[in-house]
């Protein structure tokens, strides 16, 4: 098991230097540069080439690559042209922002995702199941940002129960943030009024971002129980003479985790650019909102280096998912 | 030997099987898988059941351990297990039956043991249901049940997983879970049919003596008539959901008087025969089990069907007792059958 992890950690460099190559690539393929994007429409050739050679932009790509990589390597991606702050210190203020919503999305579709698919494939061809899968096509198919803009109408213009925007209220502002993770902070400096504040600033952003991951692991674990219930050793398991409950402890929700666990891996990815979407539509200053201005703004440091942590982080999630199977299932640890 | 199964008083068989009825209502229509069977069964003896595909031997053998879906299946008939109903029963009455009182052993070995735990975790699941032991007396229970059935080295193999050990040892691994409670009816459904032809002969083997040091009472359910001859005292050939012929093994391999079972007995290969020649298939399918033929389910596919007058396109033929406790669902007349298989059948099986 310790030489399969090894193994993937090992993986993950190529995978990366691969990864920044495109990356780099792709942030230059996009038409303009940076220096038109700052200087608009006053920009002239003169101070155009003056900006470029600034940003070293001016140097052959292998060079300007190089630096990047060498830069990179010690954690430092540069300099944000949309904010002027080091792309670093950006990361650590949006990161914890994201992490925070995807987490709380994530544990949402899951803790309501795996019962509901659970029940429906138990109760499979009654009404209950019908409604699991007709409602879990709704999610999957409502554009978020009209869920979003219908939540915040719902709930903080008309009924007033939750904030409307953002991650705090402005009497907030001067509560301490050690770590960046709301929630957290406000735990450990134990202020109990800071604590609910964030959870409620949470709830909204957290549920449109949920609802497609939610409305997948439903889908998936009910097909998932489903197959393992025509298992051959379920009916074994039943003629041992085990209790139901028994069963589906043991026999069924154990293997049906399998594909289940896939999923969640995948959704990280799906969650990451729901957050886009998400966080614009709720002003919340995560990482996907950055992410998204720095494109309009040819944002070459911020792109760069952004992109390549997510894609680390959705190495690293996957890695997890692949130790789980092995944890799950012991043919896989055989291998 | 005396077979007696119409009786209507309480049966003083251990196993009593009653014009037993599994339909399932589907959207294409009703599918009768069994459609008023009957059988009895002793302890220390075997029943072979046997038939084509699709001819109910399973879905008995499940209702008989009560393993249908009570919201698929509709189930009606008598199914008694030493002095006790279970049609009828409550399911949980039925659970606790099940694994202790009657036991079954699967097709797949493989696939009908958990690939997430292991073998000895199986059995010993199977064993603490029914008997209120701690884990380690079970596990040392689970480990003497793997030599017993004689798999080598069982205190180590008791901790390897299913997909570790061969066919034949799933398959006995298998049979010391279904025996770990030490039931008193035990149910093998097809045991040896995913499994080397080398591994067969000693499955069957292991069945016989285990049955004969447990005294139990075995149902072998198969389609393999090499099995039945192998293990059965007595035989079921079963078609389109009923019997058409029920006997001692010796009748039914000496004296068979069901045109269908001939036809089984003609689909057999003989290794001691000549290669060169030819089996005699079973013509035609086995039937819709949604539009069963009128009259005997079989007429499409009999050869002596003109021989009956029409009688076996409109009238379905009832199970009677032809000699001494050998009986046949024919419209064929009992003289007219053993002249067929004399004069007619016997010759041409023996003869190729």
């Amino acid at each position: 098991m310790l030489r399969f992890i090894v193994r993937r950690l090992l993986l993950l460099i190529p995978v990366l230097w691969g990864l920044s190559v495109a990356l780099f690539l792709w942030v230059r393929a996009l038409p303009g540069s940076p220096a038109q994007a700052l200087l608009g429409e006053r920009a002239t050739p003169e101070k155009i080439r003056q900006i470029e050679i600034a940003l070293g932009l001016d140097q052959p790509l292998y060079v300007q690559y190089w630096r990047f990589l060498e830069k990179a390597l010690r954690f430092d991606f540069g300099t944000s042209i949309q904010s002027s702050r080091p792309v670093v210190e950006e990361m650590g203020r949006r990161f914890p922002a994201t992490i925070e919503l995807g987490v709380t999305a994530l544990l949402i579709a899951v803790l309501i995702g795996i019962p509901v698919g659970y029940f429906a494939a138990r109760r499979h061809g009654t009404w209950l199941d019908q409604l699991s899968v007709s409602a879990s096509l709704v999610g999957i198919t409502i554009p978020v940002f009209f869920l979003a803009y219908m939540l915040r109408y719902v709930f903080a213009n008309q009924l007033g129960w939750l904030p409307n925007t953002g991650r705090q209220e402005a009497r907030m502002l001067d509560v301490e943030h050690p770590t960046g993770f709301y929630v957290l902070d406000a735990i450990v400096t134990g202020n109990g009024p800071a604590l609910s504040d964030a959870l409620l600033h949470l709830v909204l952003p957290a549920v449109t971002l949920a609802t497609i991951p939610l409305a997948i692991i439903a889908r998936i674990t009910r097909a998932a129980v489903l197959d393992v219930l025509n298992e051959d050793y379920v009916r074994t398991a039943e003629a041992k003479g085990l209790t139901a409950r028994t069963i589906t402890r043991r026999h069924v929700l154990r293997n049906a985790m399998l594909p289940v666990s896939t999923t969640i891996g995948l959704q990280f990815g799906l969650l990451m650019s729901g957050a886009i979407l998400t966080e614009t539509a709720f002003a919340f200053e995560g990482v996907g909102k950055f992410v998204a201005q720095a494109i309009p703004s040819r944002d070459y440091a911020t792109l760069q280096g952004f992109i390549l942590v997510i894609a680390a982080l959705f190495v690293l999630i996957n890695l997890l998912v692949d130790i789980s199977y092995g944890l799950i299932d012991p043919r896989v640890r055989v291998r | 030997m005396t077979v007696e199964i119409t009786r209507p008083d309480a049966p003083d068989a251990f196993v009593a099987v009653r014009d037993l009825r599994v339909h399932f209502p589907t959207e294409d229509g009703l599918v009768r898988s069994v459609d008023g069977l009957s059988f009895r069964l002793d302890r220390g003896r075997t029943l072979g059941i046997v038939g084509e595909s699709g001819s109910g031997k399973s879905v008995t053998s499940l209702a008989v351990l009560g393993l249908h879906n009570r919201r698929t299946a509709r189930i009606s008939g008598e199914i008694w297990l030493d002095g006790e109903e279970l049609v009828a029963a409550p399911p949980e009455r039925v659970r606790a039956l099940r694994g202790k009182k009657m036991a079954m052993i699967f097709q797949d070995p493989l696939s009908s043991m958990h690939p997430y735990y292991t073998v000895g975790a199986q059995i010993v699941e199977a064993y603490r249901i029914h008997n209120d032991v701690s884990r380690k007396v079970a596990r040392k229970h689970a480990i003497e049940m793997l030599g017993r059935v004689g798999i080598p080295q069982p205190a180590r193999r008791v901790d390897d997983y299913p997909h570790q050990f061969s066919g034949g040892m799933r398959q006995r691994a298998m049979i010391a879970m279904a025996l770990s409670c030490d039931p008193e009816l035990l149910i093998a459904d097809e045991p040896t049919t995913a499994l080397d032809v080398t591994v067969q002969a000693q499955i069957l083997d292991l069945i016989r003596d285990l049955q004969r040091d447990f005294d139990t009472a075995v149902i072998v359910i198969t389609h393999d008539l090499g099995v039945v001859a192998e293990l059965a005292d007595d035989v079921l050939v079963m078609y389109a959901g009923r019997a058409v012929e029920y006997g001692g093994a010796d009748d039914l391999f000496e004296r068979p008087e069901h045109p269908y079972a001939w036809g089984l007995l003609g689909s057999m290969p003989r290794l001691d025969r000549e290669p060169a020649e030819r089996l005699l298939p079973i013509r035609g399918t086995p039937p819709s089990l949604i539009n069963v033929p009128p009259g005997c389910a079989f007429h499409p596919r009999c050869a002596y069907c003109e021989l009956t007058g029409g009688l076996s396109t409109t009238e379905v033929p009832p199970l009677t007792e032809t000699a001494g406790g050998h009986l046949v669902a024919c419209h064929l007349a009992p003289e007219k059958r053993r002249e067929i298989w004399e004069n007619d059948v016997r010759p041409t099986l023996e003869s190729r």
